[in-house]
């Protein structure tokens, strides 16, 4: 077999993740490349449930759990600690999903990133509180049914733009990945290993309950995602330097947003003018995106 | 800190306290039952490329012997990704009998 990424696997199969599940994808992706000597923070989120009750642990390596908003500053605190017993190779990697990070967690993640923390900060994007049953988080995006969003009255908020966010904190380096595109999510890891200071990185991770799709079409969206610019990949370095990484831009042309609207039964619900709303809304986000990495 | 297989070994008053102290242990969890289609892979298809691989959220494509993929039924939720990415249409769902 041919192997693009690393061969190793730090995850156990045998695991409780639903079938067709974008983040534990991300996860096993992410261990791969970032290697054993990792310890890894997990807040509330899906990954607490996924890795099984205590005292199993799907993951081969250590790690914590711990409470909703505080994955940044225990990962800071796990770093302080592997420096104090001068094993200052460990990697320490917080590991939470959306509601963790743009709700519940983003004064601890501010925190960590103002202070540059040695870590690593990744948000598995799902786009709601899948864990707990779909409910609404500022990561879902406009017009998206969930549990307490219903089809009568959809989400009416835009997606919070977090990565904006961490970029003006002017931190040493930020990507946004997706689980389809594993070689480029690892060429990233590869980069940010070498860098010191504060790594973020967004992956983006369907979640097929949650979304209403078939478990075999979770890497066929996540796909679709990247090349409509729904979820465009780019890095950030020190908050300014923009680098846009699209996956094929020899063949890149202009992908309308409609079949990967019309594809998940969380948007079934969208008339004709809502779904050009939003692709007038990723066009207008797309241009900006681009001024900024011409700069 | 100091590794010895699946344990860490903490040696002195310094080092981290202890957390999850066996990694791994899901190894004996059946997730195959959870499954209603069965992946089947048709070797002679079979190019050996490792996209199926790649994208098996709960890591059940080995490789075997011959260099193409195979299914580990024990743990396969049969979600059906590697079906849909294969690029040759090597591996087919077929329903689970009981």
């Amino acid at each position: 077999m041919i192997y693009t990424i690393p061969q190793k696997e730090l995850i156990n199969p045998g695991h409780l993740a639903c079938q067709g599940c974008g983040g534990a994808l991300a996860l096993r992706t992410v261990l791969k490349t970032l290697g054993e000597n990792t310890i890894l923070t997990f807040p509330a989120c899906c990954w607490s449930v996924i890795d099984g009750p205590f005292p199993y642990s799907a993951v081969k390596v250590p790690l914590f759990h711990t409470a909703f908003e505080t994955a940044a500053v225990t990962a800071a605190g796990v770093k302080a600690g592997v420096k104090k017993a001068q094993d200052p190779n460990t990697i320490s990697v917080a590991w939470a999903g959306d509601g963790g990070t743009f709700d519940i967690g983003i004064q601890a993640l501010s925190g960590a990133a103002e202070r540059n923390e040695d870590m690593f900060y990744f948000v598995y994007d799902n786009e709601a509180y899948m864990n707990t049953g779909v409910q609404r988080s500022s990561a879902t995006p406009k017009g998206a049914w969930t549990t307490t969003t219903p089809t009568q009255s959809p989400k009416k908020e835009r997606k919070k733009d977090l990565v904006s966010i961490i970029a003006a904190h002017a931190v040493p380096y930020i990507a946004t990945a997706c689980v389809a595109y594993p070689e480029d999510l690892t060429k990233k890891l590869e980069k940010a290993k070498k860098i010191k200071g504060f790594k973020f990185f967004h992956i983006f991770a369907p979640c097929p309950p949650g979304w209403k799709i078939n478990p075999q079409d979770t890497i066929r969206i996540a796909k679709m995602a990247v090349e409509n610019k729904m979820f465009p990949l780019f890095e950030i370095e020190d908050g300014e330097k923009y680098t846009i990484n699209m996956p094929n831009p020899k063949k890149e042309k202009n992908v309308p947003v409609n079949e990967y609207i019309l594809k998940q039964g969380r948007f079934r619900h969208l008339k004709e003018d809502d779904i050009n709303e939003i692709q007038a809304f990723v066009d207008k986000r797309w241009e900006k995106l681009k001024k900024l990495a011409e700069i | 800190m100091k590794r010895d297989g699946k344990k860490i070994i903490f040696e002195k008053a310094g080092d981290l306290p202890p957390m999850a102290m066996s990694l791994g242990t899901t190894e004996y969890n059946e997730t195959g039952s959870w499954r209603n289609e069965r992946p089947v892979v048709d070797s002679s298809k079979c190019t050996g490329c490792g996209i199926c691989w790649k994208f098996c959220p709960d890591i059940s494509i080995k490789e075997d012997a011959n260099g193409k993929a195979s299914i580990d039924y024990f743990f396969c939720k049969g979600c059906g990704i590697c079906a849909v990415e294969c690029p040759v249409k090597a591996i087919e769902m077929k329903e689970e009998e009981k």
